[in-house]
C-alpha cells in the first residue's frame, strides 16, 4: 500500500471548523467549554481531547487585510521523532502513513506515559491525558481505522471547500507542485515536502509560512537521524572504552601498599 | 567492630525535621499514584516536563557523578592517595541515583508500566540508553556497596563472590555512568530547533559527561566538608586541593570546547544579544565556569578550606545552573506557557532530598565508610562549629 497524505490548501480553507467536529464526533471524543475569543481561534490549542483545531490570522499587507485560517493536527511524519523517543517503541508508522499507538490488541499498552514523545515533536502535537490517574499520550491517529476500510479521514470527509484533499502522498506532491506552479499567488513551498525528513500532511499557502504559525528554515533532516548520529556509538563507546579502563587499571596495578581496606574504614559516631 | 553490632542512629532535632519531611512527601507521592499527576504537579502539554525530571532526575544523577570520577581515580589509575574519600562518594553516588529512580517512577504517567523498556525494546530512543544505564549501574553500585556492607555483617562467602566480581564491575561501573551521563544530554538532541542554539548542540552528550566528572571532586569536596562538620572531624583540605588539579584543566577544556563549538555553528554571537537566555548562558560561564578556573588557579585560594570550598560550591552550583537552563530556560521560547512547580512537587523533592540525608547519615554511623581518624593527617585544629546534621 501507497503511503497515504493530506494536502491541506490554506486558500481554501474558511474557518468553519466541520473537521473539528468531525474529529471530536468520529473519535467520540468529549466536548470542552471553551471561552469567547474575538479571533475565530477558540479554543486555539490542541489538548488530550482535542486531536485537530483551526487557527486563524489576521494578516496586514500594506491596505489589505488577509483572513487565513489553518488547520492544525499531528502531522504523521515520514520518519517520526515521536516513535525513535518512544523507549518501549510505543508509537509506530503504519505502511498506510499513520503514526499511532501500536495497534495490536496484544500491544497497546507499551506506554509508560513518561512524556519524551512531547519533548521530542518539533510540532508539539502529543499531548497528555493529565487529569487521568493512569494517562495516555493523546493525538490525531489519521482515523487509522477508516484508512483501513480505504475510507479518508473524517475531517477530510466533513470539509465542505476542498481545503484537505486526502490521497498517495507521492500523487498529493504533484498535485501541490501542479497548483502553485499554476498560479502565482501561491507562496512558493510545500511545507511537508521536505520538514524534518517529510511528513504525511502537507500544506500550501498564498502567504508565507511565518505568518501562519509554522517554523521555517527548520532542519531537514529527520530527528530520528540525529539521535541516531550519537546512539550508534553506544557500543563502540561500551567496549572501547571497557577496554581502555582494563588496560590502565592492569598498567597501573597497585605497586608499592596493599590496603586492608576493612583495617582503613570505620563507622562514626554522632554525639 | 566485632564487639559493636547493634544499629545506631541518633536523632537530633534536625532529623526529626528531616524525616517530618520525608513523611509528608510519603504521604503526598501516594496521593500522586492514586489520583495522577495532574492532581498534584503545575506539568502541562507546553511543560510536560518539570522539576522531578529537571532537578531531582537529571541534576541528581550529574551530582552523583562523584561516585564514578573517584572510581576512575581511584581503582582505574590508582591514585592510592584518594583512597580514603571514595567510600563516601560511592555512597552519595548510590543514594543519588536511587533518588532519581524514584522520581522517575513519581513522574512517569503509567507508574505500572515502568517495566516495560527492559522487555520492549525502543533502542532508538536515547531514553531507552539512559533507562538501561542507569537500572545496571545502580544494581551495580549496590554490588559494590555490598562489599561493604558484608564487613558489618559478617557472610564471608558472599564477600568472597564480590570479591572475584569486583574488577569488571568497577569497569562496568564507569563505563556505564559515562553512557548515560552523556546520554542525558543527548535526550535534548531531538530537541532541534527548540532548545535555544547556545545549548544545543551535537556534542551536547561531551559537555553533559565532562562536567558530570569535573563535578566529582567537587561535590566530595562538599560532602567531605559538611560529613567532617557533622561528625567533629577533620577535613582532608589536602586531598581537596589536590583534586582540583582534575577539576581545573577539565573546566579549562570544558570552555575551550564550549566555546569552539559556538563558533563552529556559528552562534557565537548570540551569547551577546541580550536576550533572556544570553544573559543567562554568560551568567554560567563566567561565574560558574570561569570564576572557579581562576579560584583553582590560585594557590593560595585553592590551598585554603574555604576557598577550596566556595570553588567547589560554585562548581555544582554552576552544573546544576547550566542542566536547569536546558530543561527550562533554553526551551521555554519555543513551547509557550509558564511552569513553576507546584507545593506537592518541591514537598516532594525536599522529601527526597532529606532522605538523602538521613540515609547517608545512618550509613555513616553503620558502616566503615569515612576512614579511621589516624589515617588524616592532624595538621590543623579540629573542627567544631557551624553545620550539624
Amino acid at each position: 500500500m501507497m503511503s497515504k497524505g493530506v494536502l491541506v490548501d490554506v486558500t481554501r480553507c474558511i474557518g468553519c471548523r466541520s473537521c473539528m467536529v468531525a474529529c471530536k464526533t468520529w473519535n467520540d471524543l468529549p466536548a470542552k467549554k471553551t471561552t469567547f475569543s474575538n479571533t475565530w481561534d477558540s479554543p486555539g490549542k490542541m489538548d488530550a481531547d482535542t486531536w485537530t483545531v483551526v487557527n486563524s490570522y489576521v494578516i496586514e499587507e500594506d491596505d489589505q487585510v488577509k483572513w487565513r485560517f489553518v488547520k492544525k493536527q499531528c502531522m504523521h511524519c515520514n520518519e517520526p521523532a515521536c516513535e525513535s523517543a518512544c523507549f518501549t517503541h510505543a508509537f509506530v508508522k503504519t505502511q498506510e502513513g499513520a503514526v499511532i499507538y501500536k495497534p495490536t490488541v496484544l500491544n497497546k499498552d507499551y506506554c509508560v506515559g513518561c512524556r519524551y514523545c512531547m519533548i521530542a515533536c518539533p510540532f508539539d502535537v502529543p499531548k497528555f491525558q493529565w487529569e487521568k490517574a493512569f494517562p495516555y499520550v493523546q493525538k490525531c491517529k489519521f482515523c487509522y481505522e477508516r484508512l483501513q476500510e480505504g475510507l479518508e479521514p473524517a475531517c477530510v470527509t466533513a470539509c465542505p471547500t476542498g481545503a484537505l484533499q486526502f490521497g498517495d502522498r507521492e500523487e498529493l506532491l504533484a498535485e501541490a507542485r501542479k497548483r502553485i506552479d499554476s498560479n502565482p499567488n501561491y507562496y512558493k513551498k510545500i511545507y511537508g515536502e521536505k520538514e524534518y525528513g517529510g511528513t504525511s500532511w502537507m500544506y500550501i499557502s498564498d502567504v508565507p509560512f511565518e505568518q501562519i504559525g509554522f517554523k521555517e528554515d527548520v532542519s531537514q533532516k529527520s530527528i530520528p537521524s540525529y539521535t541516531w548520529d550519537v546512539l550508534k556509538w553506544t557500543p563502540f563507546i561500551f567496549f572501547g572504552w571497557g577496554a581502555v579502563l582494563t588496560a590502565l587499571r592492569a598498567y597501573t596495578k597497585r605497586r608499592a601498599e596493599v590496603h586492608n581496606e576493612e583495617e582503613m574504614f570505620a563507622p562514626v559516631e554522632k554525639e | 567492630m566485632q564487639n559493636d553490632r547493634k544499629w545506631r542512629f541518633k536523632i537530633t532535632p534536625f532529623r526529626m525535621i528531616l524525616i517530618l519531611f520525608v513523611l509528608i512527601a510519603a504521604a503526598a507521592a501516594l496521593y500522586r499514584f492514586v489520583y495522577g499527576l495532574g492532581a498534584v504537579t503545575n506539568l502541562s502539554d507546553e511543560w510536560p516536563w518539570g522539576l522531578w525530571i529537571g532537578f531531582d532526575l537529571l541534576c541528581g544523577i550529574a551530582l552523583a557523578g562523584g561516585g564514578f570520577s573517584t572510581a576512575l581515580i581511584v581503582q582505574v589509575l590508582h591514585k592510592d592517595k584518594y583512597l580514603p574519600i571514595v567510600r563516601a562518594a560511592l555512597l552519595t553516588s548510590l543514594i543519588g541515583y536511587i533518588i532519581a529512580l524514584v522520581s522517575l517512577f513519581l513522574d512517569i504517567g503509567r507508574w505500572f508500566n515502568f517495566w516495560r523498556p527492559f522487555f520492549y525494546w525502543g533502542y532508538h530512543s536515547v531514553l531507552f540508553e539512559v533507562f538501561w544505564c542507569i537500572a545496571l549501574y545502580t544494581t551495580i553500585q549496590i554490588l559494590e556497596f555490598g562489599d561493604i556492607f558484608f564487613e558489618r555483617v559478617h557472610c564471608p562467602s558472599l564477600k568472597k563472590i564480590l570479591g572475584v566480581l569486583m574488577t569488571p564491575l568497577l569497569i562496568i561501573g564507569i563505563v556505564l555512568p559515562t553512557l548515560h551521563q552523556s546520554s542525558l544530554g543527548s535526550l535534548y538532541i531531538v530537541a532541534v530547533d527548540k532548545l535555544y542554539p547556545l545549548w544545543w548542540s551535537m556534542i551536547i552528550p561531551f559537555f553533559f559527561v565532562w562536567s558530570a566528572f569535573f563535578l566529582g571532586p567537587a561535590m566530595v569536596t562538599i560532602e567531605g566538608t559538611l560529613a567532617a562538620r557533622t561528625y567533629k572531624r577533620e577535613p582532608e583540605t589536602d586531598l581537596y586541593s589536590s583534586l582540583t588539579k582534575v577539576t581545573l584543566w577539565m573546566l579549562i577544556i570544558y570552555f575551550i570546547v564550549k566555546m569552539g563549538d559556538l563558533a563552529y555553528r556559528g552562534v557565537f554571537g548570540m551569547a551577546f544579544n541580550g536576550s533572556y537566555e544570553s544573559n543567562m548562558f554568560l551568567i554560567e560561564m563566567i561565574v560558574f565556569v570561569l570564576l572557579p578556573i581562576f579560584m583553582y588557579a590560585t594557590p593560595s585560594i585553592r590551598n585554603k578550606l574555604s576557598g577550596v570550598l566556595t570553588a567547589s560550591i560554585l562548581v555544582v552550583v554552576g552544573v546544576v545552573f547550566n542542566r536547569m537552563n536546558v530543561v527550562f530556560t533554553g526551551m521555554a521560547k519555543s513551547v509557550g506557557g509558564s511552569y513553576f512547580p507546584s507545593i506537592w512537587e518541591w514537598l516532594i523533592t525536599i522529601g527526597m532530598w532529606s532522605a538523602l540525608v538521613l540515609i547517608y547519615c545512618f550509613v555513616v554511623e553503620n558502616f566503615p565508610i569515612l576512614p579511621k581518624e589516624e589515617h588524616v593527617s592532624h595538621s590543623g585544629k579540629p573542627f567544631g562549629t557551624g553545620f550539624h546534621a
